[in-house]
């Protein structure tokens, strides 16, 4: 098989291994929600060590490169599981426990962004804090989370890219292999470019709306 | 079979580790020079009276913030070529990282400028300044000053995303950890050591930036608590 040239179904290949993109950016930002609103719990929780833990946590998963994590984790897990796991299931790892850091610093951010008198004014109709954080607090904290969060999905879909460097087959990998037959790169990657574009651009539009709309309700 | 780990062996390749590590900060803080550069000129240019370069940075700043740095660098370092325009992978991955952080660099510096008061553009330019001149003199100092938190957070992420640059073969450290583990065989044990030298140098650059800021602009403490 020699050289050929890129074609339509090169730019399908790509499509299809775009699933593979969104699949594994869907999994990071539902686990990381799940696993960051907890943590988020322990980062706001008032025993102190629960909230120097919850903050280790968050500096060591922001103050690393992604790139190294996925290699670590990658490392790890084959060599410490019985089984060889899939490329597939370390990504998700990776990517869900970078995601849930991610929405630790979201929550954290937004429930200090409310007045401490909230907290008080809950407390004194005789909430416990758990039922303060729960009807009162998050129900306010979460308008001002919701436009960052969807930032937050432009950073995992562009973080899956990295996952082409442990060899698991998304968009960016597909266009390496592409690359790899018609030796077009820059048609490759400029396609591949163009696919997170499509991806990511209507996110960040909607991400600087809805920060827009968050901002009208602020008192000036 | 239990896994003993032997951090020895990853140790004795200190030199290649220091030269990493030396290469990481050397990327991160020439990326951060130049880009800041463009993040200014973008900035200044976005709000140009022309809507050809009001568009053009916009364009730019969109397309580069919403897709990965990877595949940027290997339009630059497999692409360009193609076109006739061979870069080595040091320059490539150079000129990746300041366009990548320049874009940013431009939301950033532009939030600083926007939150300068307009009277002040028009104090300037009453008093006979161009506008070159009004943002020299009067607006670029207090808006780096107001945005400067950010622009240390974006300056750590900068040298986090310089590891990406290994896999164009740029030898910064995440590139020599994966030099020593092929030599070695201990993955797991280079990749903690160099995750925990990235923790630390994250901690490390945070604070001599904020404290080169605190130097920079001894009076945005003052006014900082005086808006409060």
């Amino acid at each position: 098989m020699g050289i050929r040239t890129f074609t339509v179904d090169d730019v399908v290949t790509l499509l299809d291994a775009t699933r593979w993109t969104l699949i594994l950016a869907a999994i990071a930002f539902a686990g990381g929600g799940v696993i960051g609103s907890l943590v988020t719990l322990a980062r706001v929780s008032r025993v102190p060590a629960l909230r120097w833990l919850a903050g280790g946590y968050v500096e060591v998963l922001q103050g690393t490169p992604l790139l190294m994590q996925f290699f670590l984790w990658f490392f790890l897990l084959t060599l410490l599981l019985p089984v060889q796991l899939p490329a597939t299931a370390v990504a998700a790892i990776a990517l869900t426990l970078h995601a849930s850091a991610f929405v630790v610093e979201i929550w954290r951010g937004s429930i200090e962004a409310i007045p401490r008198t909230q907290w008080e004014a809950a407390a004194s109709l005789g909430m416990t804090r758990f039922e303060q954080l729960r009807y009162v607090i998050v129900p306010q904290a979460w308008r001002i989370a919701m436009a960052p969060t969807v930032g937050l999905l432009v950073v995992l879909i562009k973080g899956t890219s990295l996952a082409a460097l442990i060899g698991f087959v998304e968009l960016t990998r597909a266009g390496q292999l592409v690359s790899g037959v018609t030796f077009q790169p820059l048609t490759t990657f400029g396609t591949a470019a163009l696919i997170y574009l499509a991806l990511c651009l209507p996110l960040s539009i909607l991400s600087r709306r809805l920060e827009g709309r968050m901002h009208v309700h602020r008192p000036a | 079979m239990p896994y003993v780990f032997q951090f020895g062996e990853v140790l004795r390749y200190w030199p290649s580790l220091v030269t990493g590590v030396a290469m990481t900060v050397g990327f991160a803080l020439v990326a951060m020079a130049l880009s800041l550069a463009v993040g200014v000129l973008g900035a200044i240019a976005r709000r140009s009276r022309s809507r050809t370069v009001r568009g053009a940075v916009l364009t730019y700043v969109e397309t580069i913030r919403n897709t990965p740095l990877l595949v940027q660098l290997f339009v630059l370092f497999f692409g360009l070529p193609s076109l006739g325009l061979r870069l080595d992978p040091m320059m490539a991955g150079l000129i990746g990282l300041v366009v990548y952080n320049g874009a940013f660099l431009t939301e950033i510096v532009g939030a600083g400028i926007k939150a300068v008061p307009r009277g002040q553009f028009e104090a300037g330019l009453s008093l006979g300044m161009s506008r070159r001149q009004v943002y020299q003199h009067v607006i670029l100092v207090p808006a780096l000053a107001k945005v400067y938190p950010a622009l240390v957070s974006q300056f750590v992420l900068l040298m986090l995303a310089t590891s990406v640059v290994s896999a164009i073969g740029v030898d910064e450290l995440t590139s020599v950890a994966g030099q020593i583990q092929s030599d070695t065989f201990r993955s797991i044990e280079v990749y903690l050591v160099c995750i925990a030298i990235y923790l630390l140098l994250t901690l490390v650059l945070r604070a001599a930036a904020l404290g080169a800021g605190a130097w920079l602009f001894p009076f945005r403490r003052a006014t900082s608590h005086a808006r409060v």
